[in-house]
């Protein structure tokens, strides 16, 4: 029995009848005019009024989504005078953040002679990088080069990006997959050996590594496993979220206030260096939009370093995922990877008909879905009112032989199948989602930043991806940047003389607001979305 | 929060659950998880990325006058009338330390890092609890087997939540040997891949070094005609 309603299904015959026309034919790739001209009408980013200047700190005037500057402008939870002289604990290395980007930042500084102390918001683990289906690109295969890679991800990133750091993530990738490999990560590959490799949205070559769809489970998992090994050099605190950043007195980053989550108590963290790993925003759901992050992803990270006085840049870019689920009402907006495209699934409209290509890069794709839905009025709408278009999933199998969808997508067929839904029978029924905060705090290849001590890695970061991040080089970015500020920061923890800690900044800070006028109640960073019912 | 009976209203549309005992009146097509919410819980444990991926949510329940016990994940599970639930947010399961780059990839090394391995009674109870639906016992039979490679691939879509070992008689923590297993197949039984190193090679001896310089160095109208001129590997 399908899971699809009557009126749904009566449209999958139409994509049923179009299928064997459409497998020959795929529809072109836009102009770089047509990239624009699609994104300027229907991309999010471009409602005007959904956005504002942030009106206080050293990043003034940054344009970013009003759900993220109305908590960057907020009010911290502990005042100037919290006492810090008697810290909770003390270590070299400070990592905050239990995602991808903070664990490979501890086996870092570990390796590189470092004490390290990482403190999380959830559990271990509990990050946007466990979610992470797709892959993870790198330039490993004759027919591909880093500099083939560097051009794929400054044109899908507007010509935006910072060169240094397209260029650290190009030129290590290949070496990350070596690592995560010798940590024992199974990578998807040939009987020879080779590695298994698709392309994906906005990829002139195929460079996407994957371990099935649970490529950034198996990355987490691998390197959380690795770090629970080597507890005398790592001690992991879970549901101790930062609240604030601490400097010394000459301005230096010293550690951490954090919060034990479940007592409300807070505590000083001192340290020698800081690795902020805190990942994204998408539980701030700009515009309304669903998202696909995990539960924690309340942008803290951006809040903390901004109040220190790190600048912030391209925060007003955000990324909408083309492929959220969009039925059943249970799982909208979670993420159907773009490795079902990748594979060879064409999104077509309610009509059975193709009207963009499959692997634009993500900005343009959900563009096009958005206009497809909105404009021209050929999305299908569920009962709950929600639009989406059909990813005709099905066509997989044909490509590649029956059995690929179990074996590529084992996440996606659970998934559906939990609603009833055979994925490799019928279609998904998708609409763009919030994905990643493309934009955050600026950083230099080495992952330091404008405030000594403070070193930068991941979603929380900005420059890397420009205005819009190609898919499989998130998995990638929080790799290669985790374990450069892992080392960056070990180094600098070893040479570092700190002077004496203050919360200072926080008596400007609130003077500042209080001279801008500046006074949106809320405490900030927030940690947790709050979906209780509002009667 | 009310429950129906204190507040005396009735809602037509909602069913009843029953939160670790209480009942609650909720909409029929919300999940374990935003039921909770609906409910008035701000949950902190027991959440994680609510996409079926970080196995934080585990649950177990039954269904009034049905012995059964079921378990899934809060987050994927749609709620029944008279539900009776309680998660599991975490499990005190046995977690070995070991230096996965002393190991060897053979049966031994999962015997002396795991003794309780050998103790398994092939009783099934762990496949029973599985939410992802992985046969667990076989791939715990594998690991007696000394078959890693079968042990990593049944496991591998593994969440870690630990309701296996919740419902284990011989207290295994299967996840966690699960993981050893998979860890020992990537990093000494999967076939190698030799154009990786042959890349890391070609980049340490700075083949790539003078282009990246250049891409570097270019102008945004100068990138845009090379990105315009890519050629693009066909699927």
């Amino acid at each position: 029995m399908s899971g699809y309603p009557r009126e749904m299904q009566e449209s999958i015959r139409k994509v049923e009848a179009t299928r064997a026309r459409r497998i020959k034919e795929t529809f072109p790739a836009m102009s770089m005019e047509g990239r624009d001209a699609v994104l300027e009408a229907f991309h999010p980013d471009y409602k005007e009024e959904t956005f504002q200047a942030i009106r206080v700190g050293v990043s003034k005037g940054q344009r970013t989504p009003v759900e993220l500057a109305r908590i960057v402008e907020g009010r911290p939870h502990i005042g100037p005078d919290f006492d810090l002289s008697d810290p909770f604990a003390e270590t070299d290395v400070l990592i905050v953040g239990g995602g991808g980007a903070g664990a490979s930042a501890a086996l870092l500084a570990q390796e590189n002679g470092a004490q390290v102390t990482l403190v999380t918001k959830l559990r271990f683990g509990d990050a946007n990088t466990m979610m992470a289906q797709g892959g993870i690109q790198a330039a490993d295969r004759p027919e591909d080069s880093p500099a083939i890679h560097y051009l794929d991800v400054i044109g899908g990133g507007h010509f935006t990006n910072v060169p240094e750091l397209v260029e650290a993530l190009v030129m290590d990738a290949p070496f990350v997959i070596e690592w995560l490999e010798d940590l024992g990560m199974m990578f998807d590959k040939n009987p020879d050996g080779t590695m298994s490799e698709q392309h994906g949205g906005g990829t002139s070559r195929k460079r996407m590594h994957s371990a099935r769809d649970y490529s950034g489970a198996e990355i987490m998992r691998t390197l959380r496993d690795e770090v629970r090994n080597r507890e005398q050099a790592i001690t992991v605190v879970e549901f101790a979220p930062a609240v604030e950043l601490v400097l010394d007195d000459k301005g230096q980053a010293t550690g951490a206030v954090v919060m034990n989550l479940e007592t409300g108590v807070y505590h000083f963290i001192k340290a020698k260096a800081v690795v902020l790993a805190t990942g994204g925003g998408g539980r701030l759901h700009y515009q309304e939009f669903p998202t696909t992050n995990h539960h924690g992803a309340t942008a803290d990270g951006v809040i903390m370093a901004y109040r220190v006085g790190a600048p912030l840049g391209y925060l007003e870019s955000m990324q909408y995922h083309p492929t959220g689920a969009a039925f059943p009402e249970q799982i909208v907006g979670l993420l159907v990877t773009e490795k079902v495209r990748g594979l060879g699934a064409q999104p077509v409209n309610k009509n059975g008909e193709q009207f963009v290509y499959p692997l634009e890069p993500r900005d343009v794709e959900a563009a096009s879905l958005i206009r497809e839905c909105k404009e021209r009025g050929n999305g299908m709408i569920t009962s709950t009112g929600q639009p989406g278009v059909w990813l005709d999933s099905p066509m997989i199998e044909i490509i590649h032989g029956p059995g690929t969808i179990q074996k590529a997508l084992p996440a996606m067929v659970r998934q559906f199948g939990r609603f009833d839904i055979d994925i490799t029978q019928e279609p998904i029924l998708v609409y763009p989602t919030l994905h990643y905060q493309n934009g955050g705090v600026r950083l230099r290849a080495d992952t330091s930043t404008d405030i000594p001590g403070l070193f930068i890695a991941g979603e929380v970061s900005g420059g890397v991806h420009g205005h819009n991040r190609l898919m499989g080089n998130s998995l990638l970015e929080i790799t290669v940047f985790g374990r450069r500020a892992g080392r960056s920061a070990a180094s600098y923890a070893h040479e570092v003389k700190l002077g004496k800690p203050t919360l200072a900044h926080l008596e400007t800070w609130n003077r500042e607001l209080e001279e801008a006028g500046v006074d949106t109640g809320i405490i900030a960073p927030i940690l947790l979305p709050d979906y209780t019912r509002r009667e | 929060m009310e429950t129906e009976e204190q507040s005396g209203r009735t809602e037509p549309d909602l069913i009843p659950v029953y939160i670790m005992g209480k009942r609650y009146m909720v909409p029929p097509s919300l999940t374990i998880m935003k039921a909770m919410e609906w409910a008035g819980y701000k949950l902190i444990r027991g959440v994680g990325c609510r996409g079926g991926f970080c196995g934080a949510c585990a649950t177990t329940y039954r269904i009034l006058g049905d012995p059964k016990l079921y378990f899934g994940l809060a987050c994927q599970t749609v709620v029944q009338p008279d539900m009776y639930l309680a998660q599991i947010p975490f499990f005190p399961a046995q977690r070995a330390t070991y230096d996965i780059t002393q190991l060897e990839p053979v049966a031994t090394t999962l015997f002396s890092t795991y003794p309780e391995v050998l103790r398994c009674l092939g009783c099934g109870a762990c496949t029973k609890a599985c939410p992802q639906d992985l046969d667990v016992r076989s791939y715990m039979a594998a690991g007696m087997r000394g078959d890693i490679a079968k042990m990593a691939d049944l496991s591998f879509d593994c969440i870690m939540c630990g309701l296996c070992a919740a419902r284990c008689p011989a207290e295994e923590a299967q996840y966690n040997i699960a993981i050893l297993a998979r860890r020992l197949y990537g990093r000494y039984l999967a076939p190698r891949s030799e154009h990786l190193y042959e890349r890391l090679e070609e980049i340490e001896a700075g083949k790539f070094n003078a282009e990246l310089e250049e891409l570097k160095g270019l102008d945004e109208e100068e990138l845009m005609r090379q990105y315009k001129a890519r050629d693009i590997e066909p699927k």
